[in-house]
């Protein structure tokens, strides 16, 4: 299977590098849009990036498993991120994990993500959720669907 | 206390993310001004002025913009670190999403008096929701030819604290992996593909407008002596109103907390204080009845303002899952490659979650000191030493707790 960048992430590519100095600078911006166009960032892609930033293929894994926001596995779940960290786990994000059990969702524990004031918080599809409670998490879960 | 509203000025507007309303409430009147001043006229009203950086150092704002080249072949660089993935800080967010033309204006005094013409605000990846109104902001910017002359652009980060480090950021802009790197001996600016750069957090930049507009002077006013001017100062945990609330450096740690925070929650007592995000230290109830919230204050007790994100907690917490739910986080975070770091953290965690779990004995607590002094001063970044410190803070505050839990 092979990758190639759609129309839209190509122009973006090229406008891009014009505001970097080196090309290299392009590789978390590629290896983001791969993740939106393909859902993970496959070897093949990482093969593309290499190509576009003039960076050995080998430098672009580092950098892809270096960075925890990156997948290179594929899912058919939901991915929910719960924050974990001190504020959180004062808070009451403990429950926020127990609740999800329940759901048929991939739960990742991640470290603070800057809700720290309105904990607990979850976050799916780059949007946060906040002050959670067990009947919240019910009501955003299931409304996924 | 007194009330002031530098940075925050316009977060109660409504829709002052756009560009019209922003202007309306006064957004870059400063830029008229700034022409009819030199680039190092300019810099030297952010040092009389006394900036100090509000990224977690404090370092003064003006010094290091000087140390920027005025003549120089290759481009300067400007960079906005608004990684802000320091627990318990949330301020930043603050800015991009309520303010973001007063970030633009800063950016654009900056860039002048460092002669950059580009600058990179590098955003946590965790923002993508907030990076969006940042971006929506400049694109306004552009069409109104605000932007243009000088360009920003966005990158977005991919989930790593240690990406917050200056020389860290500036390694993944290049699109590497975020190592800090080895720190001059001398002072110099940062460096970008090897071209001169200066890094400042958002906030910092967000309070030179204020500056320009009203004058160094006008800054000092608030604050102290040493310290002046304003944070935005932040509440979590067992407070009844957490949040985000500008004050003058020099307040009242638990004036601040009753005033804005409205005290504790549910009537509990209050036990201890992180005072300004994970990386800072712990207070006892009593030292936060007495402390004040400026650098020196902070520093003289051992611990540090940092970003001035208090974590606050009440009588019923245990403080030995506070520091093991602390040291998870270091331990995950660490970059990885510095053996005292990468390792220390991994130790550390293990004893404190042996300790946690009543399988400890006194040799685990003289261990647990024993590998945090190892950690500290052998590292390339402070990151390691900041470990060491948190776990020196909570031992020698809280010792019986652990003792108890053997
Ligand atoms: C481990 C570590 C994490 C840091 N994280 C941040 C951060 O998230 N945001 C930030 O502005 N500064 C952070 N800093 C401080 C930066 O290295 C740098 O000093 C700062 O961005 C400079 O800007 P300022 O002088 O305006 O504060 C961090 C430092 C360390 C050692
Ligand atoms: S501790 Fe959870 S968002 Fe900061």
């Amino acid at each position: 299977m092979s990758f190639c960048f759609n129309d839209a992430n190509v122009a973006k590519i090229e406008a891009l590098k014009k505001r970097y100095p080196s090309a290299q600078a392009l590789s978390l911006p590629c290896l983001w849009m791969v993740q939106y166009q393909e859902g993970y960032i496959s070897l093949d892609a990482i093969d593309v990036i290499a190509e576009v930033t003039d960076t050995p293929a080998m430098e672009i894994y580092r950098v892809a498993t270096f960075y925890t926001m990156f997948h290179l596995e594929p899912t058919t779940q939901k991915r929910v991120l719960v924050c974990k960290t001190l504020s959180c786990k004062l808070c009451g994000s403990d429950a926020v994990l127990e609740q999800l059990k329940k759901h048929d969702v991939l739960v990742e524990h991640v470290e603070c993500l800057g809700s720290c004031g309105t904990a607990p918080v979850m976050q799916i599809d780059d949007v946060n959720y906040e002050n959670l409670t067990p009947t919240k998490v019910d009501a955003i879960v299931e409304g996924l669907r | 206390m007194r009330e002031v509203a530098i940075v925050s000025r316009k977060f109660a507007v409504e829709n002052s993310h756009t560009l019209s309303v922003a202007q309306a409430h006064g957004a870059y009147k400063t830029l008229e001004k700034l022409h009819t001043l030199a680039p190092l006229e300019i810099i030297e009203i952010i040092k009389e002025s006394g900036l100090r950086g509000k990224g977690g150092g404090g370092a003064p704002a003006g010094a290091k913009w000087a140390l920027m080249p005025q003549e120089s072949e290759r481009p300067s660089f400007v960079v906005i670190n608004c990684d802000e993935s320091e627990p318990g800080t949330f301020k930043d967010r603050q800015i991009i999403t309520k303010d973001p033309h007063l970030l633009i204006e800063g950016i654009l005094i900056t860039c002048y008096a460092v002669k950059a013409k580009h600058a990179y605000v590098y955003i946590r990846g965790e923002y993508a929701q907030y990076q969006d109104v940042l971006q929506g902001a400049v694109d306004e910017a552009y069409v109104a030819g605000i932007l243009g002359e000088v360009d920003v652009t966005l990158h977005r980060g991919a989930g790593a604290y240690i990406c917050g480090e200056k020389s860290a950021l500036l390694e993944s802009l290049e699109g590497k992996r975020g190592h800090p790197r080895l720190k001059p001996k001398q002072p110099e600016p940062e460096w970008y593909f090897g071209n001169p750069t200066l890094v400042n957090n958002v906030e910092t930049i967000a309070s030179v407008p204020f500056i320009m507009e009203h004058g160094a002077a006008a800054y000092r006013a608030y604050g102290t002596e040493k310290s002046p001017g304003t944070l935005l100062f932040a509440m979590s945990g067992h407070v009844e109103k957490p949040g985000v609330y500008e004050a003058e450096f020099g307040v009242s740690m638990m004036d601040y907390i009753n005033h804005y925070g409205g005290g504790m929650k549910n009537g509990k007592k209050l036990k201890a204080v992180i005072p300004g995000g994970a990386s800072t230290g712990v207070m006892t109830a009593a030292e936060a009845d007495n402390v004040q919230l400026d650098y020196e204050s902070l520093r003289s007790m051992g611990l540090s303002l940092g970003t001035g994100g208090m974590i606050v907690m009440d009588e019923d917490t245990c403080m030995v899952s506070v520091l093991k739910n602390l040291l998870e986080f270091y331990h995950e975070e660490s970059c990885g490659q510095c053996t005292p770091c990468r390792e220390g953290t991994g130790w550390v965690d293990k004893l404190v979650g042996k300790i946690l779990d009543k399988r400890g004995s006194s040799e685990d607590i003289d261990k647990l000191l024993e590998v945090a002094e190892t950690m500290n001063g052998k590292t390339i970044c402070v990151f390691a030493p900041a470990v060491s410190a948190v776990i020196v803070s909570f031992l020698s505050r809280f010792r019986d707790e652990f003792e108890a839990a053997l």
